[in-house]
Formats: C-alpha cells, structure tokens, sequence
C-alpha cells in the first residue's frame, strides 16, 4: 500500500484511497441517478501527529470536501479514514460523537459559521454542553478562559455575533473549536474571509495556539503563499486527486509536477521587481468539471507536457519519487521531471527533463 | 503622472458621504488624483476603504443612490462629470469609461444571451447595426481569448466558467475603445491560473486600445506586476501614492509598511511570526479627529490624534499623509546605505 507518509511512526490521521462522489439524479418520484460530480477521487495520505499539512487547489479541486469527508461531515463514498488507528467511517452515533472530541474544524466564513440569536459565550460552550464536559460553572469558566485564549475581552461573553468584526468572529469560532480539547484540526480557508491587515493575526495566533497546545492542523487554502508560510508539509489538488506532495521547502523549491510547477509560477508576487525579472507560466483553458473528469491523468488536457495515448489513457499513481516527495506523473521517472517554463505568448512550454533528459 | 503632461482623469476633493441611521458615513474623503491616458494606476486598500465607491463615482453610479452626497469634482478630459447633464453623462458612461466589475457570476443579466450584453453598447454608443455589431462581438470574443467565439455567441452566461465570464465582460468593456478602464477587483472571484490569464490580457488590452486602467484591489501581488503607479487608500483618504517601484521598496506611510509586511511572499525566506498591523479600521460614521491611522500606528505621536495628516511632496513623483514620513524616509535611505 502507498501512503504519502513522512515517517510511518507518528501517524495522527491517515486516508486512504478516499473517494466522494455526489450523485447527480434525474425524475421527481423515482430518482434515477444519471451521472456524478467525482469530487474528491482517489485520495491517499498522512498527517502527521504535530505537523501543519496544508491542502492546496484550485476552486472545485474538492479540497473542501476532503477536509468534512475526513471529519465525516459528509460521509465518503469509499475509503477509509483512520484516526490513530481506528476506521471513522464505520463509526455511528455516540461513537463517532466520542471520536468528534478529538477533531474540530474551523470555517471559511466567520458570518455564516456562528449562530446569529446565540450569545458568543453559549456558542463556545456549546461543544462542552453536547460532550457533556464540566458543570456549568466549570463550563462559564471555560469559555473566559478561551476568549482570553483567542485574544477576546472575557467579559463579552453575553454579546451576539455581530457585534463582533470578522477578525474577531473568526477568533471565536477558533476559541469554540479548542473548547473540546482537541489534537486535530481541519481550517478551512480559516481566513480567506477575512482583510489583509487582519489575516495576519489570525495566522500568527493559529501558529501560536499550535505551539501551546501540540495541536494538528489540515490547512486548507488557496493562497499558496500563506500556506507556505503556515505547513510543515503541503499536499496540491487537482480535480479530487492528489498531485503532489513534499515538505514544504521541497515543494515550493522544487515542484516536480508539471501543475505545481504552473500553480507557483502563476502567484504573484507584491514586488514590482520581483515581477519585471519574473515571466509567470501561463496555462490554456480552465480547469475542467468533475462531473466529467478528463481520462487518464485529470490535467492532460492543460498540461504541456502530456503525451498521447499515455497521459490521457493511464491514471497515473501517487509515486514516491524522493523520499519523503510523492508526485503523481507518468513523465516523472527517477528524479528526471518535465521543466515548465513560460514559451511563445507566456503559453507554458516544457523546456527538458532535468538530469540526462528523459527516459524514452 | 504621464510624461507628456496631459491628463485624462482628474479627481479633485472628491468626497461621497452616504447617510445612514448611525449617522453620516465618510466613505470617500476629499481625494485628489490624476491619471494620464494610456497609465496603469492601482487603488489598493482594505474593504471600507472607500476604493470601491471611488470607481463609482468616477463612472456615475454614486449619484442613483438616493442616500449619497458627493462633492468635488471628476474632470474627465476636462468637462466635469459631476455638474454634467445626465444624458451627456450617459454618452460616456460604457464608452469612454468602461468598467469591470469582481463578481462575473452576478454582473452579466443571466436571462440574456451573450450576444444581446454584447451588441448592446455597440448598437447604443456606436450606432452600429445589428448585424456588424455581431461580427464586431465574435472580433472581440475572439480577442479575449474566448475559443469559437462565433459558435458560443447564441449562449448565456451560465454556460461559461467563471474565467470565461470574466473574460466575456472584459470584451463588453473594451468594446467601444473606452480610453479608461475601471478595474474593481478584476481577479478576486478567480483562480490563480486563471488570475494570470485575466491579469495578461488586460496589460495586453489596454496596450492595444491604449486606455488608461485603474485596478481597484487589495492584493498587492495583482499591481505590483502590472501598474506603474500606485495609490494607497485607509479609512476613505489615500494615504500614499506613487511609483509602484519605490512604493513597494520604500513606503512612505506606516499603512503602506504595515499591509506590505504583513503578507507572506513566495520570494522570501518563511518567516516564523508576520508582522500584524494592531487593531481594526475605524467605523467611517465615526473617524478620529486626527489621523485616521494613528489608533493602529507604530509611529503615532500626540500630534497624529489632533490634526489629519495632508498628502504632502515627499520624493519625486511620491506623496504621503504622514507627520512621520520624514522618519520612514530616514530609516530606509540608512537601510540603503548599510
């Protein structure tokens, strides 16, 4: 069995082969199913107990989907999620409930995730209220010492959501999160929501609370350079599949996969020197829908190095290429993978194989 | 500021204030600038900042709210938009001034084909007939980078991707060789590969058609490789303007030092904690009496809470509305040396 794994010893969750798949149906009594969106596809990887992995993609890449499919907010359609050991999704009921103690997630949108007609200090309590954590007063003296935790004013406690900004929901919707004392969390685009001068903060007490508390983050973004700034590892999507994943020096430094290589390229950077000397690579098309996922290797039909009748006939697997650097490419063989570079138009060329070129 | 001297866009005391229950909101705050034909200008600020309203005020949209005042003036080669007869106004308005709007999912009607949101401001600012407004529509397609452009002509929106969208409206916009382009967030709704597409072919554009563009955004990754100056907005004023280069190498205001530290780079070592900049942006019913900064600002002194800051010379081509934009200045040209 391949598993994207640093070291096998200190495993907190592993997936393995996770697939998603929401079924499209058609009539209104007897609903036929007609076709699905393949959202998450095949999934296989570790985090690492302590570690930031970061989850990186495009829009639709099911990057979100993975996170809940893991906390079994949505149920997989196959694969298994193992949490220290035990299969989550076999789980029901109060079992799975017990499991919930020890994962919590933190959402994208601080203004949709809180309950508008509950008090801030019912809303972080409310976890230790459903696990049945404490008496109420120990419960009251709970949820003070996490405001202060997140860097709230303890006495708010009796306030509603929107006298709150952003930044600050967000903190709160963190503080409910560590409520449950939890090792492991999924952030979902936890601050994609939120102004430039106030994502800062956010990032700074995440790491700071990770520090504190040993906790376990799946960091899930868009933003390539928070997420650089953020993972001890980074995993990239594309169209519910993992195409790469390395520590994160590694992957930023040397992308082996021809999309990371794009992806990388296509960031801007704030610093208008930086950009005159920088030529970013420039992909065709979009990315295409998972509803109909193209054969083969999912980015054939973007990627300028495809070759026919290989990249769009055989899935290519999640390969070990270097220790510790897993890719998923049939053009990457050995350590030799296909440079992309900015050609004609800034359209992304290959420019060769590193190391001696290619094997034929 | 163009080389040649002439100026196509001139804001001058521009202030948009909306009245609300919690009373008047400053959302615009007597701003000045010029832009030149042909110049690649980027609005950069936080939401509330009052970016957005700018852009539009400059193409007419503040005045249909029933709630907004706005004074100053809006010299557009050189008649005031603002003093303007509507229908004068109107015969501008889409095409000698165009605009791109973030979203392209809600800004293009979803009950009307492609053709009928292309045709549109051919047909009305051009005079064209149906028929050569249609071909002219599969040109511009075409020159977005829409593929088929002649066969997708009949379909709606939604059967395009959101790039695509973004593309189709940024075809809407230069359709009638507008001399400025109104960019609010371009590239927000979309993804990177996508933001790279969009961003290349709007330099390309406004090469080809030679139109001005502001691009209204808060990435400051999004200007920096494509707009030569820069105008920096907080709390409805523009705190900072000037050359992109020397902007981002040596900002003048503590805003600018603040928000450009504060964002992680790909081109730089990972640093362990960000530099945050205090605090939340002030309520714009209830701005300061001083500078609207200075409850967030490192440098802030006794001065900074009595009295706003005016935009001020600072270097060539640069301004900043800051008492301590000397001690910046200070700081980095010993940073040079050292």
């Amino acid at each position: 069995m391949s598993t994207a794994a640093a070291t096998d010893g200190d495993t907190l969750v592993r997936v393995e082969d996770l697939r998603v798949h929401f079924p499209i149906t058609s009539g209104v009594i007897f609903q036929r199913k007609v076709g699905a969106v393949y959202a998450v596809d095949g999934l296989t990887f570790d985090v690492m107990r302590g570690e930031t992995l970061g989850l990186v993609g495009e829009s639709g890449c099911g990057k979100s989907t993975t996170g809940r499919a893991i906390l079994q907010l949505i149920r997989p359609t196959t694969g298994r999620v193992l949490y220290e050991g035990g299969d989550l999704a076999n789980l029901k009921g109060r079992k799975l409930r017990d499991q919930r103690k020890r994962m919590q997630m933190i959402f994208q949108d601080p203004y949709a995730s809180l309950n508008s007609r509950m008090t801030i200090g019912d809303i972080i309590g409310e976890p230790l209220l459903v696990h049945k954590m404490g008496s109420t007063a120990e419960r009251k003296a709970k949820v003070r010492e996490l405001l202060e935790t997140v860097g709230i004013n303890p006495n708010t406690l009796n306030r509603y959501p929107h006298e709150f900004s952003g930044g600050q929901r967000q903190r709160i919707g963190i503080a409910r999160a560590l409520a449950v004392e939890p090792n492991f969390i999924v952030c979902d685009e936890p601050i994609s929501a939120l102004d430039v001068s106030i994502r800062a903060q956010i990032i700074n007490l995440l790491r700071q609370l990770q520090r504190e508390f040993g906790l376990t983050y799946l960091f899930i973004a868009h933003d390539l350079s928070v997420v650089r700034h953020i993972s001890d590892r980074v995993a990239v999507m594309y169209l519910g599949r993992v195409v790469e994943l390395a520590e994160n020096a590694v992957l930023y430094g040397e992308p082996m996969h021809p999309y990371t290589q794009a992806l990388l390229s296509a960031v801007p950077i704030p610093d208008p020197e930086a950009e005159e000397r920088r030529r970013p690579v420039v992909l065709t098309g979009d990315v295409p829908s998972p509803v109909e996922p193209p054969s083969g290797c999912h980015f054939h039909t973007r990627c300028p190095a495809a070759r026919e009748g290989l990249c769009d006939v055989e899935d290519p697997e999640l390969n070990e290429v270097r220790p510790g650097h897993w890719a998923a490419c049939h053009l990457i063989t050995g350590s030799a993978y296909p440079h992309i570079r900015a050609g004609e138009d800034d359209l992304a060329v290959v420019a060769g194989a590193s190391e001696g070129g290619e094997t034929p | 500021m163009g080389a040649v001297g002439d100026t196509l866009l001139r804001l001058t005391d521009l202030s948009v204030d909306f009245a609300s229950q919690e009373g008047t909101v400053h959302a615009v705050n007597h701003i000045s600038f010029d832009v030149a034909p042909g110049e690649l200008v980027g609005l950069v600020g936080e939401s509330g900042c009052g970016k957005s309203v700018t852009a539009s005020a400059i193409i007419g949209l503040t005045g249909m709210v029933p709630n907004a005042t706005i004074s100053g003036s809006i010299e557009f080669q050189g008649q005031d938009l603002l003093t303007m007869p509507e229908d004068k106004v109107r015969a501008i308005r889409g095409r000698d001034i165009a605009m791109i709007f973030q979203d392209p999912v809600t800004s293009l009607n979803p009950v009307l084909s492609i053709e009928r949101l292309m045709t549109e401001g051919l047909e009305l600012h051009l005079g064209m007939s149906h028929s050569d407004a249609v071909k002219r529509s599969i040109e511009l397609l075409g020159e977005v980078g829409i593929p088929k452009a002649a066969n997708r002509i009949k379909d709606y929106p939604h059967q395009f991707s959101g790039g695509m969208r973004q593309r189709v409206m940024i075809a809407i916009a230069i359709s009638c060789n507008p001399k400025m382009l109104l960019a609010d967030e371009p590239t927000t709704a979309l993804d990177v590969t996508i933001q790279a597409q969009i961003l290349r072919l709007l330099k390309k554009l406004s090469r080809e058609h030679e139109a001005a563009v502001i691009v209204i955004t808060h990435d400051l990754g999004v200007v920096a490789g494509m707009c030569r100056r820069i105008l920096v907005m907080y709390a409805g004023r523009i705190v900072e303007s000037g050359p992109a280069k020397d902007l981002f190498r040596t900002p003048h205001h503590p805003y600018t030092v603040g928000l450009l530290k504060s964002v992680p780079r790909l081109n730089e070592p990972r640093r362990d904690t960000l530099q945050t900049i205090s605090g939340l942006p002030p309520d714009l019913a209830h701005l300061p009496p001083g500078c609207s900064f200075a409850p967030r600002c490192y440098l802030a002194t006794d001065e900074c809470w009595a009295a706003a800051p005016q935009l001020e010379p600072t270097d060539a081509g640069r301004l900043s509305a800051c008492f301590h934009s000397d001690q910046l200045r200070r700081a980095a040209g010993a940073e040079v040396t050292a």
